[in-house]
Order: structure tokens, then sequence, then C-alpha cells
């Protein structure tokens, strides 16, 4: 079959799977099934948390730049978008309906002030990545963590933002939306989730991917390959936040209520959590941590009787349970595929016994009457 | 080719280099001497724009490229292997040489160096498929090299090639500089191994705590007894 049949084919599935759990979650529900809105609101969220794991683990993950600030992104994505749409959608969407009709119109919309908070995101991405991705390690860190507080301190200020009291709609003086409309449904978040799955993996994979593994790897042999790696930094940087924006966007219009205590440091906190319990650097990997991190505390609330109030203290236990016996990450840096399977049989090349004797022959090429000298470790 | 003039680099108040002068010529060997803390990498970093010079200029084929970023310099047709190798570990070996040809597009031209680098290190063929960071010490070295001569550079920079390696292993080492050198790559090589660098080059400078205290003809350094005493342990 053709690539391309091959895609418009998985598009189509995609599409028609989205809307069927989208409708299944809805308040009809399919075919008399329904899910009830607890369960539908934590699958919405667990999407929200796929796109904010998988674009961090293109910047942590891949590039190796550790950033503990993706939760201020994803705030001034959320806050970008819900402005515009609160104060400046309200005309445009009235005149789309009388063209396009009611559910187009509102998509349309909803599209645009996605674009906007991902540009926003992007942006602000940029102006702290330009100067701060020169710093390695730590001082990223630190820096990453402060651009967030900032962010959210400054928004938390903003009046026409709902301050303190939280942004649920127009504030005086009255001129906007009353309340934020629900715009996100399954659709969106499935959709976009999806989206950046497919992003990333297309970056990873790619000439651009091999450079920020590269970074990661070793940056100054990086530098040496002629790989601006400041640049590839930015880039990398810009893309990871503009998708923190959209995953900011669309929980505004998810949960219709916008607060600054979401995206306290906490929220950063939890998102490296997931990429680093899923495996830095795999996709499937990131996925897998956001569906768990995002499930297990919820889960946990239907331990019986006393066991219940203890449920943080075992949410912490078993995170700490994954870390001992799988350091790395539940799937390191491998992904979780078809292939996977079939290769998990066979063993990979590259470990077969080369040589006499099955001897691997870096082995038989060292002198055997000498003490090789012990590999001295340059990290 | 490469001319450093009267370069002198400090780490904040400390001075690692003072007023270094050398200079590499089309087609040779120059090995750069040196104990631990002499300035060998200092010099080298200075030369790939990793350090600033506080004094004095790197000239490269009559330009001034004190100031260039790192990054620009693969394009200008200097090559780096760095110390300690620096091979992305958790890439193929494949995937190593290929990011050694970052900058060309040419699919066909990358695939030729790469049968080339896989020809001078028949090892690194052999695992093609495996991970760096599984390599031995050696095929480290020789997939930091092979890696280094996928860009064709005209100066290939070598810093401490020989580093932790059995002295089988290091044999091969030189053996593959004489081959590198033998198909007209001007290398600049920075050893702590003065025997073997001395056998190998044509020339040679030995530096001492930031200067230059020897330079001349590598043979004529070799039987030189203050040198012998110092670095041959004769």
């Amino acid at each position: 079959m053709p690539t391309f049949i091959k895609r418009i084919l998985g598009l189509v599935i995609v599409v028609f799977l989205l809307v069927a759990v989208n409708a299944w979650m809805g308040r009809e529900g399919l075919f008399g099934f329904g899910l009830p809105y607890y369960y539908a609101e934590i699958l919405n969220l667990t999407g929200i948390s796929i796109i904010l794991a998988v674009s961090l683990n293109l910047i942590t993950g891949f590039t190796g730049q550790f950033s503990i600030g993706h939760a201020g992104f994803m705030a001034v994505g959320a806050y970008a978008s819900v402005f515009m749409t609160v104060y400046y959608s309200d005309s445009a969407e009235q005149w789309l309906t009388s063209l396009l009709g009611a559910t187009l119109a509102q998509s349309l919309v909803f599209l645009g002030v996605i674009i906007v908070g991902a540009l926003v995101a992007a942006l602000a991405g940029l102006v702290v990545g330009i100067p701060s991705l020169r710093l390695r390690g730590d001082y990223l860190a630190i820096v990453t963590l402060g651009f967030a507080e900032i962010i959210r301190i400054v928004i938390l200020n903003i009046d026409r933002v709902g301050g303190a009291t939280g942004f649920r709609g127009r504030v005086p003086p009255w001129d906007g939306r009353l309340i934020i409309p629900a715009y996100a449904n399954f659709i969106w978040i499935g959709g976009f989730a999806i989206i950046t799955i497919v992003v990333v993996y297309n970056i990873v994979n790619s000439d651009v991917g091999r450079a920020l593994i590269s970074i990661r790897e070793d940056e100054l042999a990086s530098e040496a390959m002629g790989v601006n790696t400041t640049r590839y930094k930015v880039i990398a940087f810009v893309i990871s936040s503009s998708f923190a924006g959209i995953a900011g966007a669309l929980f505004g219009h998810f949960r219709q209520f916008l607060h600054t205590n979401d995206f306290q440091f906490i929220r950063s906190i939890e998102i490296i959590i997931m990429i680093v319990l899923g495996g830095m650097g795999s996709i499937t990997g990131a996925v897998l941590g956001a569906i768990v991190i995002t499930i297990l505390p919820e889960l946990l609330r239907k331990l019986p009787g006393d066991l219940y109030g203890y449920r943080l203290v075992i949410y912490s236990a078993l995170l700490i349970l994954i870390m001992l016996t799988r350091p790395q990450g539940v799937m390191g840096a491998k992904e979780f595929g078809i292939s996977w399977l079939k290769r998990a049989q066979r063993r990979p090349e590259g470990d077969k016994p080369i040589g006499e004797k099955g001897v691997p022959i870096a082995q038989q090429s060292t002198s055997p009457n000498l003490d090789q000298p012990k590999e001295i470790e340059h990290r | 080719m490469l001319t450093l003039e009267n370069v002198s680099v400090n780490y904040g108040a400390i001075e690692a280099l003072t007023g270094v002068s050398m200079h590499v010529e089309q087609g040779e060997v120059v090995t750069l001497i040196g104990a631990n803390g002499a300035g060998k990498t200092t010099t080298l970093r200075t030369i790939t724009g990793l350090l600033q010079p506080r004094q004095g200029k790197v000239i490269f084929e009559g330009e001034d490229i004190s100031a260039k970023p790192t990054h620009k310099l693969v394009a200008r047709g200097i090559s780096m292997s760095p110390e300690g190798r620096g091979v992305f570990a958790n890439l193929s070996v494949r995937e190593n040489l290929q990011m050694g040809a970052y900058l060309k597009k040419n699919k066909t031209e990358i695939a030729a160096d790469m049968e080339r680098a896989f020809k001078m290190f028949p090892r690194l063929k052999e695992r093609e498929s495996q991970k760096a960071g599984t390599l031995s010490g050696g095929e480290q070295q020789m997939l930091a090299m092979g890696r280094a001569l996928m860009s064709n550079p005209r100066l290939l920079l070598l810093d401490e090639p020989s580093l932790g390696l059995a002295p089988l292993v290091v044999h091969t080492i030189f053996e593959a500089i004489d081959e590198i050198k033998s198909k007209g790559t001007t290398i600049l090589l920075v050893e702590q191994n003065a025997h073997a660098a001395l056998g190998h080059s044509d020339r040679a400078y030995v530096l001492e705590t930031g200067r230059i205290v020897m330079e001349g003809p590598s043979k004529d350094l070799a039987n030189d007894p203050r040198i012998k005493e110092a670095y041959l342990g004769e």
C-alpha cells in the first residue's frame, strides 16, 4: 500500500476514534453507553498531560536541557488564549456563525485562540531561551524555574484576567464574554496529543533530531561537528514551549476557569516526574508517564477504608519503588511499538559476539599479557 | 596554514598560556607535547574558539579565527577529535559518523566518506549498528577520528588520542595518524605520550607552564637530552 494512502487511512481511523470516544464521553453517551463525567475529565486531563510531557521531553529528554518551567509556558498559553476568547472572539464567532453555522464557527475561533496561545508561549520561550540556553545544567534549571514564578506572579497581578480571584470570564468593565466557553472536548485534546506525538517523533527522527541528541550526548563534540548548539537548543525550547502553550489553551477552555495556583512550581515538577518515570528520551515513555501520573492519584482514591487516608503516602511510595527498580525510567530511551515486539525476540546485531571463539574483537586485539589499563571516565 | 601569534589565554586571573607562537604548515603532522597542566588542551580550545585569547591571534589560511564560534570552523576545514573522545554514546557508530558529516547534504558523498572511514577502521564496520557507548576505549577513539574525518578537513586537531588506551591500541591509532597524513590531511596532535607523538610527527613544540620552551623537528627533539630526561624517561 502506498505510504500516502496508509497515512490517509490512519488519519481517518484516528479521527473516527476521537469522535467515537468523544461521543462516549458526552452527556448522551455512545449507543446508550456513557462514561461518567469524572472519568471523562480524567481522560481529558491525561490528554493534556501527554502534550505537556511529550513536549518537555523534546527539550529535557532529547536535547538534555533541564527545564523546570514548563508550567510557566503552559500558563502563558492558557491565559493568552482565554484572554483572546473572552475579550476578542465574540463578534468574530457571531459573524462566522452567520456564514458557516455554529459548530464550524466555534471550531475556527477555538483553533484561532489555540494558535494565539501557542505563539505567545513560543515567544516567551524565545525570550527566555536566547539568554538562558547559554547556561548549562543547574543554571538553566534555576532560570527556567525563576521565569515560571515570574510569569505566575505577573499574571496574578493583572486584573484584566481576574488576578487572584481567578479567570472565569469577563471582569469589570464587563465588556467580554460572561464565562469562558467550553470549546475543548476530547476531539481537540486527543487530537492535539496525537499531533504533539507525531511532530516530536518526526523532529527526533530527522537531521535536526540527531543534532539535538548529539547536544545531549556531548555538547562540545556536537559543536565540533558544526552544530550551532545554542541555535538548536533555542529551536527545541521554542517548539517545546509552544506545545506547552497549546496544552494551556486546551486546559483553559476545558476547565473554563483559570487560576495561577494551577501553574505553580509543583506543576512543572509533576511534568518532569512524568518523563523521568516514563524514560527520558522516549516518546512512548513520556506518554506512559503522563498516563500513570495523571491517573494514579485518582485510582488511589478508590482505596478502601483507612488506606484512603494514606493514598498520598502510597502514591509517593509507588513512585519511589518504580524509580528504584527502573532508574532510567520505565522505557529508558527505548520506544514501544509494533516493531519493538518483533525486535525483542532477537538480540540486536551489535550484541553478537564477533571474532574467534566468540570473544569480542575488542578484547582479542589488546595484548593478553598486559594488564589492561583501566578506562578513564571523562564525564 | 595555521599560525598562532603570541597568544595569551587566561582562566580568570590565572594565565594558562603566555605568548604562545606556533605554526602548522600544509601536509605536516605537528605535535604539541607537555605535562599535565602545561596548556596543551588550552591551546586547542583557543584554536577551536572555545576560549578567546586575551592577547594575540589565531590565523587559519590567512584569516583571523580567534573570535569565530566553534561550530563555524568545520565549514572552514578544521575538524577536531576532542579530548576524552566525546563520542555520542547513545547513537550508533553509523549515526556518529553521520554527525561528522553534519554540514554535508550530498547523500552519495556522505556514503563514500563513510566507506572510507570503515576502510581505515574496519573495526567500526563490524560495530556499525552498535551504540558508541558500548565500544571499547580504542574503538571509541577510532570512531572519534573517523567522525572527525567525515567532514574532509584540511586540518585535523587530535586531542590526546592515546589517552587511557592499551599499548597495542595506541599503536593502531598512531598508524591511522600516519595514514591520514599520507592522504594529505594536516594534523595538529596534542599528546602526553611524547614517545609515540615524536615518532609519528614532523615537528614538535614543547609546552611547559603555558610557554613554548622548545621547538624543532621531532627527530631532533627525540634525541635531545632534556626531552629524553623530562618526557621520554630515559
